[in-house]
């Protein structure tokens, strides 16, 4: 489904992804780990398309297409989503809006007619349940006064809204607490499917105790330096990253 | 949201200004140049009693007087009063006409802005009063609102039908003599809208009027006159788009409100004049003074979204005559290419308990200028006076420019005064993270503009807040790249 070829990406002139080649099919989990500064969010920024990266080398195929010329937009129409790290506040838009907005735009590049306002809600009522997200705080600002985990939990809710065919979560499970982790997880659990794909960038194994990745890949300085099962993850918990640093120095 | 999607799409495909079409119909225009004799000509034309052909004299003489304005943060050409026709009507237009019989091409034009009288006609709560090239040319809904005994008419009718009011209010509340503009406008005002609500009658729909400059060369001044006896409700909306044109056009219009014992006035603008071109070229010169009195409990709110004109200098204020009277200002202006805008307002307090709210966000793009100037002055005896200011800017780009002056005269200690005021820009992070969300650049910008302008676009009545949305869309159009 996504297949990534040897790819170099530079922000202001500094090679920071150096040659990364990772092949996720339809159905399957991977997560993607690694020290701090080691390209993770680089490689979900460049996949969603940011242009403040320049690939330099190297390739990004979904389901075949190369999506070298394909604007973020419409990456996200062909089914890729971020959960960021970091969401950014969009002050006076509420989330409800947003979605709306988001939905209507990705109908509409698909020569879709908006949806009906009943599916609207319909669908905001089932997909705020699953997450057990207050309806009341679908009317705020995007954003704009969450607390950390809240951020979190919202970027799940439009990654349900949204269903995309490959969705790259970034340290999702930073900020959340035990509780909402395993809520946030359970949903990410329903909503995957053979026809999906999920991407996890985090620091914990705790997170893949309830989302069970199929493969574990180590980024370290801008390449994939090792690449297992789930096993690794509670290797890597154990050990630190240290010894992989000085296997790949060598 | 009542706008659909298809519309919008609709919307933001058109790049250049869509008004910009001109509707040729033949007029009768006044020789260029200003002095006595035209005056006197204006007055006959429209067939006056002398005490007005006398008022106007007046203010002529004031206006020899005077020297315009420098004050105000914006550059531009002068207008030559000598090269401007003070008065062009409609040919064919006709006082006692139905809406059937208006002029086809007319009708036609208020289709292009999408403003047609037939879909205005089935609109059923908007009473509306088109002013054409200075001169009214349809009145709708006059019966339902006589039957409450309200006034909505052409400020030229009323000065015949109603003399006593007119007589009693027009400058008492913008005198002749207040500034350049208004002078200039008191002389040659060529028509505009009246507006009278009797005592304890609430206005069962929103009075509307669509202004139009058409006429190449022709100054419009607008004079429009509200007034709200005791304890009585109305909401007016005022709505203006012009076709475009490539020398400077002369827009100089006069709002008096009058707000009485404990009656409302809500009056709300969507102000869409030609800015000019990419290249600042063109473009209408507002220069307008609008200004209420509110007496005891009275309370007026003045919401305005300003995207057009070249140069805007407009200051929607309030008197705070009567105790415990409320001034509100909701204020959206939105500049971009070379357009200047020196906006704001002025809240004065004179009554006890007085209180004011300002409420002002300013979009700037491309190389354009973007002034706020409030003024809140509280006069000694105001006891107990509150005001409260926000200001904020939004900015897109490196070469725009965003000003904020707030000037406070407090002279009674009780005053409380707050002034708020912040500056953003929209981050291009914001827009990635609506990029990936699927929303395209263009929509993405749309989108924050109208979170950042949410409080003063919730102030306005629905069908004008829809309206407001696509003009913010239109206005901050290939404002980015
Ligand atoms: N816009 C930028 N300008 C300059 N350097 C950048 C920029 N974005 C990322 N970098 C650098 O690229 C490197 C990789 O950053 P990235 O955010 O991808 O790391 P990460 O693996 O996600 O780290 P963390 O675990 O802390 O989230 C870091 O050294 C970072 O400083
Ligand atoms: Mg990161």
């Amino acid at each position: 489904m996504l297949k990534i070829k040897d790819l170099h990406a530079n922000v202001e002139d500094k090679e920071i992804l150096k040659g990364i080649n990772l092949e996720v099919k339809a159905g399957e989990v991977h997560a993607i780990m690694g020290p701090n500064g080691s390209g993770k969010s680089t490689l979900a920024s460049v996949i969603a398309g940011n242009e403040n990266f320049e690939v330099t080398k190297g390739s990004i195929e979904l389901s075949g297409e190369d999506l070298e010329d394909v604007s973020p937009e419409e990456r996200a129409h062909k089914g890729v989503f971020l959960s960021f790290q970091y969401p950014v506040e969009i002050p006076g838009v509420s989330v409800t809006n947003f979605m709306k907005t988001a939905i209507n735009e990705s109908r509409k590049a698909k020569g879709l007619e908006d949806m009906p306002a009943k599916d609207m809600l319909k669908l905001i009522r089932e997909k705020s349940e699953l997450l057990e997200i207050d309806r009341k705080f679908l009317s705020r600002s995007l954003n704009e006064g969450f607390s950390g985990g809240e951020k979190k939990r919202n970027e799940i809710f439009q990654m349900a809204m949204l269903e995309p065919k490959v969705a790259i979560l970034d340290e999702t499970d930073s900020g959340l607490d035990i509780d909402a982790l395993r809520i946030v997880a359970s949903g990410v659990n329903k909503l995957k499917s053979k026809d999906n794909a999920v991407i996890l960038i985090t620091h914990y194994q705790r997170l893949l105790e309830y989302i069970v990745p199929d493969y574990v890949h180590v980024l370290h300085n801008g390449k994939i330096v090792k690449s297992g099962g789930k096993e690794l993850a509670l290797e890597l918990e154990e050990k630190g990253y240290d010894w992989l640093k000085q296997e790949t120095a060598v | 949201m009542a706008y659909t999607e298809e519309e919008l799409k609709k919307e933001l495909e058109t790049k250049e200004y869509e008004y910009g079409f001109y509707t040729d119909i033949e007029s009768e225009t006044f020789p260029n140049g200003l002095n006595e004799e035209i005056v006197i000509a204006i007055s006959k034309k429209k067939g006056e009693p002398e005490w007005m052909t006398l008022w106007r004299l007046e203010a002529f003489k004031y206006w020899k007087e005077m020297v315009e304005p420098e004050w105000a943060n914006v550059h531009y050409e002068k207008p030559d009063f000598q090269a401007i026709s003070y008065y062009s009507a409609p040919k064919k237009a006709d006082p006692n006409k139905t809406l059937d019989d208006v002029d086809p091409e007319l009708l036609e034009m208020y289709k292009k802005l999408g403003i047609s009288v037939d879909e205005q006609k089935k609109l059923q709560n908007v009473a509306v009063d088109i002013v054409m090239d200075s001169v009214s040319v349809a009145t709708t809904f006059k019966k339902t609102l006589a039957e409450k005994g309200i006034i909505f008419c052409s400020i030229s009718e009323a000065i015949k039908e109603h003399p006593e009011l007119v007589k009693k209010y027009i400058g008492s509340v913008v005198p002749q003599r207040d500034n350049f503009y208004a002078a200039l406008n008191s002389a040659v005002f060529s028509d505009g809208s009246f507006c009278y609500i009797p005592k304890g009658v609430r206005c069962p729909m929103e009075l509307s009027t669509y202004f139009r400059i058409n006429q190449a060369g022709t100054g419009q001044f607008e004079r429009t006159l509200v007034i709200a006896d005791e304890d009585s409700y109305v909401s007016y909306l005022e709505g203006c788009t012009a076709p475009s044109r490539d020398e400077n056009q002369l827009h100089a219009a006069v709002v008096e409100l009058i707000a009485l014992d404990g009656a409302e006035i809500k009056y709300s603008t969507v102000q869409n004049w030609f800015p000019g071109n990419k290249e600042g070229k063109g473009g209408v010169y507002n220069f307008v003074t609008k200004r209420a009195l509110c007496e005891k409990n009275a309370k007026v709110s003045w919401t305005q979204v300003e995207t057009g004109s070249a140069v805007t200098w407009k200051y929607p204020s309030c008197i705070l005559k009567g105790d415990n009277s409320i001034g509100e200002f909701y204020s959206i202006a939105v500049t971009n290419n070379y357009q200047q805008a020196d906006t704001g307002t002025k809240m004065v307090h004179i009554g006890k308990n007085t209180k004011s709210t300002i409420i002002s966000k300013g979009i700037s793009a491309g190389k354009s200028q973007n002034s706020y100037r409030g003024l809140v002055q509280v006069n000694s005896r105001a006891e107990g006076a509150r005001n409260f200011s926000q200001c904020d800017s939004l900015l897109m780009g490196n070469e725009c420019g965003a000003h904020t002056f707030p000037y406070i005269e407090a002279k009674n200690k009780s005053a409380m005064i707050e002034h708020e005021a912040t500056t953003s820009k929209i981050g291009e992070d914001q827009i990635f993270y609506c990029n990936q969300r699927g929303i395209d650049t263009e929509k993405a910008i749309a989108l924050i503009v109208n979170g950042f302008s949410k409080e003063v676009l919730n102030k306005l009545p629905m069908e004008f807040a829809v309206e407001a949305q696509k003009l913010l869309e239109i206005s901050l159009e290939g404002s980015v790249g």
